[in-house]
This record gives structure tokens, sequence and C-alpha cells, in this order.
């Protein structure tokens, strides 16, 4: 056996360099200052308008940076910089429709919004007198619930057969591609159907809410499906094992270990599918109709809903139009803030019921 | 309370492919009998058969005998759910359920069943399941945090405890020790000590030492090559097979002339 001498370090290779130059962190903010100044110098002058200003300023910036950074930096960081200014560019394109989408319904509807418009219904309302979409709000709230009433016990079992019990069965690869047919239904299709099928006990010209909850629940199942069907395939095998090795039958494995385990994402998902469906407004106009007055009863007579009042009220606001389309503005708002609650409170639900970290 | 194994003419399948052929041995009651080999030769697959968590797999099947206390485990008349409350297992990697807390957690085996438990009898269990899985002294303050805030020694004592609590005649044990660090290892080795004069367990492990350490028995599974079914090679008191094994694989195994 030969003794092993310590080599001495080879003098070419003897500094390592792992200090580069490196721009300012303020670097990006003094040109995107410099584009702005820039562009928006150049755009006075020549007549641009904001949007033209704000283009050759996002230009002015992709290109200003990555320069500045190849001559200081290198390559790698200048296309870093370029790429990261994409991004941000990206993103703020997709915030602007959002940000003004919210900014003009705030806008236009919280004139809207007082204490009578929330608890009066429009029965006997003419022209510009104040009135109220109570009767829409809870036309929504009804029609939503019971569409939920009927799709999260369907869509929820359905999800389970499919992951605890079907597994790679013949039925259960139906079951997921007419889910997934389902998925692409047309909402008007679905009004369809459920006129169809209603006409059948009810007669021609039927109306009514649990008509539109039905219609309702057709696109409400499959998201549930799909979502219930994600959610406990996260659910690792070792739980379940864990559960059989303990001598737990399956059903009470599957209802007391892998759904408590999968319960937030799933009740993530129940949330989602509601705002979906909760904005519908095609399905409703054929089966659910159109009352100016208050109609609890989901099982006879015509239901208003909230966006279903949004579409009459703009598109025939009545005299003076300003009226009714200022309402229908109202009425946009409290539906974006019920959607917008039902998200919030998924999320309170959905932390609460999930798994608990920590010590 | 603890009970024999006895394994004869063994087949386990995956689907259409022979996983373990032909293994017929007997587990000793209140022992500790170690299954060791190299990866893929159906030593956990074998280990998974003795409770029936083998058929949990889609397509997995099983020809053959295993009898326990004289009954036939794979008799259609059996009711796998029974056996797996007899016959309790842990695991490789910890799994204590993420959405219950200690205390809950080494309950699960009755909760999960709805028995009905007096709050005394359940702290009692409790406490003694813990005790025993050497586990008691650190989570005895905080039984109502959740069972994924332990770190993972303390899962799998965890889990030992949720095993033993429902007092299953047999431990099955695969590779507990596999993702621990000697510490908390050299606790669970001890656990094991303790377990047997209880317990019948039947242990998987990789590590050669361990099977040294605490077992009785020692068995030696091999497979032929890749795509072919493992067999059990040697079956013996583990003092022998680690001094002066009968057959020349198993010698070669353990000294690390493998292959």
């Amino acid at each position: 056996m030969a003794t092993i001498t310590p080599t001495p370090p080879t003098p070419t290779r003897s500094s390592m360099h792992l200090k580069t130059p490196s721009l300012p962190r303020w670097a990006p903010l003094l040109v995107i200052a410099i584009a702005v100044a820039a562009s928006a110098m150049l755009g006075l002058l020549l007549g641009w308008g904001p949007v033209g200003i704000a283009v050759v300023a996002v230009v002015l910036y992709l290109v200003g940076v990555p320069l500045w950074s190849r001559l200081v930096e290198d390559g790698r960081r200048a296309k870093d910089r370029m790429m990261t200014g994409l991004v941000w560019t990206a993103f703020v394109l997709a915030l602007i429709p959002l940000v003004t989408l919210i900014w003009k319904v705030v806008a236009e509807g919280l004139p809207q919004i007082n204490a009578e418009f929330l608890t009066y219904s429009m029965r006997n309302v003419i022209g510009d007198q104040q009135g109220g979409i109570y009767h829409a709000i809870m036309g929504t709230l009804l029609v939503t619930a019971w569409a939920a009433i009927i799709s999260i016990p369907v869509g929820i079992f359905c999800g389970i057969y499919l992951v605890e019990y079907g597994k790679t069965s013949r039925l259960a690869r139906w079951i997921t591609f007419l889910v997934d047919v389902m998925t692409g239904i047309p909402s008007i299709v679905a009004g369809l159907f459920a006129y169809a099928l209603f006409v059948l006990f009810f007669g021609e010209g039927v109306r009514m809410g649990f008509g539109g909850s039905v219609a309702l629940s057709l696109l409400m199942i499959p998201i549930v499906v799909r979502s219930t069907e994600e959610m406990l395939k996260l659910v690792p095998d070792e739980l379940r094992e864990a559960s059989y090795a303990l001598g737990v039958p399956k059903w009470r494995t599957v209802s007391k270990v892998v759904l408590p385990t999968a319960m937030s994402g799933i009740i993530t998902g129940v949330t989602l599918a509601v705002a979906r469906i909760i904005g519908e407004t095609a399905p409703l106009l054929i089966i659910a109709g159109k009352t100016d007055g208050l109609n609890m009863n989901m099982f006879s007579e015509p239901v208003t809903t909230l966006p279903v009042f949004i579409y009459f009220s703009y598109t025939q606001p009545g005299l003076p139009p300003e009226a009714g389309q200022a309402r229908a503005w109202g009425a946009a708002l409290v539906l974006i803030v019920i959607v917008m609650a039902l998200n919030l409170g998924a999320r309170a639900i959905g932390k609460f019921f999930a798994p608990k970290k920590g010590r | 309370m603890a009970k024999s194994i006895d394994i004869s003419d063994l087949d386990i399948y995956y689907g259409d492919f022979l996983a373990v052929e032909g293994v017929s041995m007997s587990v000793r009651a209140r022992s500790v009998t170690a299954f060791i080999g190299p990866s893929g030769c159906g030593k956990s697959t074998l280990l998974r058969s003795l409770n029936r968590m083998h058929e949990v797999t889609p397509g997995a099947r099983v020809d053959g005998k295993v009898v326990i206390d004289g009954q036939e485990l794979y008799d259609p008349m059996i009711d796998p759910v029974e056996v797996r409350r007899q016959i309790g297992m842990v695991f490789q990697r910890p799994n204590p359920f993420p959405t219950m807390s200690i205390y809950e957690n080494v309950l699960a085996g009755s909760r999960l069943n709805s028995r009905k438990l007096k709050k005394s009898e359940a702290d009692d269990i409790v406490e003694r399941s813990l005790k025993h899985a050497n586990l008691w002294s650190e989570v005895k303050d905080r039984l109502g945090k959740p069972g994924m805030g332990l770190s993972g020694g303390q899962q799998q004592r965890l889990c030992i405890a949720r095993a033993i609590a429902v007092e299953p005649q047999v431990l099955l044990m695969d590779e507990p020790c596999s993702a621990l660090d000697p510490i908390s290892t050299s606790a669970i080795e001890d656990l094991i000590h303790e377990l047997k004069t209880d317990y019948t367990i039947v242990i998987v492990t990789h590590n050669m030492q361990q099977a040294a350490r605490v077992s009785e028995d020692t068995a030696f599974f091999n497979l032929a090559g890749a795509g072919k079914p493992g067999r059990l090679i040697e079956f013996n008191p583990t003092k022998k097979i680690f001094s002066n094994p009968d057959e020349p694989a198993t010698e070669a195994y353990i000294s690390g002339r493998f292959g």
C-alpha cells in the first residue's frame, strides 16, 4: 500500500472569484423613474396619451435594465433582470382588469347601497322611486342554497366512490369521463334541461326557484366531484394503512381518517363551486323566471336572483333609465360582496379544519 | 395472550407477478423474529401478508397457509378487519393521524371503532401505552397537541403506542427504525425487548446489527435476480445465523460479500 502524500495546492487555481460587480439595490427603481420621466416627456411632446406613455415606459425599462446590467454585471444576471421585468409586467397587466372592475362596480354601486335598498323589494316601484333588491338577495341565497344541498352530497359521495372504492374499475373510468364532459356543459343548456325536466311534471310555462337550483346543481356537481377527488388523492395511503392496521373497517377509515384529513380542501372546493354558480344568469332566466316581489317559496312561482335582476334592470330599466341602471350596479356590488364573503369564509373554515402542525 | 404463527408453502402475488415463493416457517410466540435480506426480496410483502394488509394493494393475492392460533388466516370465513385487530402493525415511515392530537392518536384504535370508553379508562390506556412506548415522560405535558408536531423518532414511538393500545396478539414491524437516528433506534430496540414478554413480534430490518441485537430467530430471504420471486433461504436461531449459518448465501450476505 502506498502512503498518500498531501498534494500541494496548484498555483493556477490559487484564487477564487466569489465577488462580482453588481448593480446597487435601487438600480431598478432608478431605471423605472428615468423610463417613466423620459416616456412622459416624449409622450407630452408628441401627444401619445397615458396608454402610449405606459407602454413606452415599460419598453424603455425592459431595454434599459438588462443593458445596464450587461455592462456592469454579466449575461446571466442581465437575463435574470430582463425576465423579472417581464414577470412584473405580466402581473400588472393581469391586475388591471381586476382592479378596474372592482373600482367601477364600487364607484357605481356604493352610492346605491342604503338600508332601504337592502331590505325592500321592487314591488310597486315605479320610475325613480327608491326600490330594493331584498327579493333578489333572498332569491340568490335560497336558489344557491338548494343547489348546494343537492350538489354537495352527490358530489362528495361521487368523489369518495371514485377514489376509495372505484379506483381503476371501468365504472369509475366512465364516471370520471362523464364528469369531465359535464364540466363543459354550457350553463344555458343546463337551464333548458331543467326546464324540460320540470315541464314533464308541472306542464308548460313552469317557473320555480327549485328548478333553477336543479339547473345550477348540474353545473356545480362536476366541480365538487373533481375537487373532492383531487383532495382525497392527496391523502397519503400510509394513513389508510395505519387505520386498517388498527382493525378499523374501510368505511370508518374513510369517514373518520380520510375525510377529516381532506376536509379543508374539500370545503374550499365546495365554496369555489358555490362562488362559480352564484353568478349564473342564463339558466335562471329560463327556469326561475323573474318577479318584482319577494318569493321565499322555492317550489312555486318565479324567483328573482341577483344576476337576473341585474340583467333586467340594465336591459329594461324603465323610465327614467338611470334609476334602473343604478340599481343594477348596486346589485352587482352586493353580488361581488357575497362572493367575496364566501371565499373569505371558505378560507377561515379551511384553516379551522386543516391538519394541525406545530407543538 | 401472544400467539405463534405457522406459515406453510406461501406464495404471494402482485397481479400475475410472483413476489414471494414457497415460504414455510413458524414464528414462535413471545419472541422476536427478524426478517433480513436484500431490497426487493419480499420481506415486507411477507410481513404484510401476515395481517392481511397485503390485499389492500389492488391485484395482490396469496396462495398457501398462514395459521395463527389454529385458525387459517386466508380462510374465506375469516374477517380481515378482525385479523388486523389482533395483529397490529408499525410501518416504516411514522404515520400519526394528522387531524388528531397525541392523546387521540394513541386512542385511535378504540375511537375509530367507536368503542365507548370512560374518561378514566381512556386516560389509563393512553398512559400505559405511552409508558410502554418510552414516550410518556416526553409528551405527558402536551397530550392535547397534534401528533405531527413530534420529532420523527417520537412520532414512530407514538405509532408503536397506538399499535399496542389495542392490545394485539402479534406486532408486525416493517423497518421501524429506518428513518430514525441512533438514539431513537436504541429507544425502540429497548422497547422491543420489553414488549416481547407480552407480544409475538416480527420485525423486518435492513440493519443486521439490529437483527442480531433484538431477535431470537432470524429468517434470511434472497432472490435469484431481478424479476424472480423472493425465497426463504434460511430460518434459524439468530445466534446460529450470525455465527455459523447453514447456507453459504446467508454467510455471504451477513459478511457483506453479497452477490
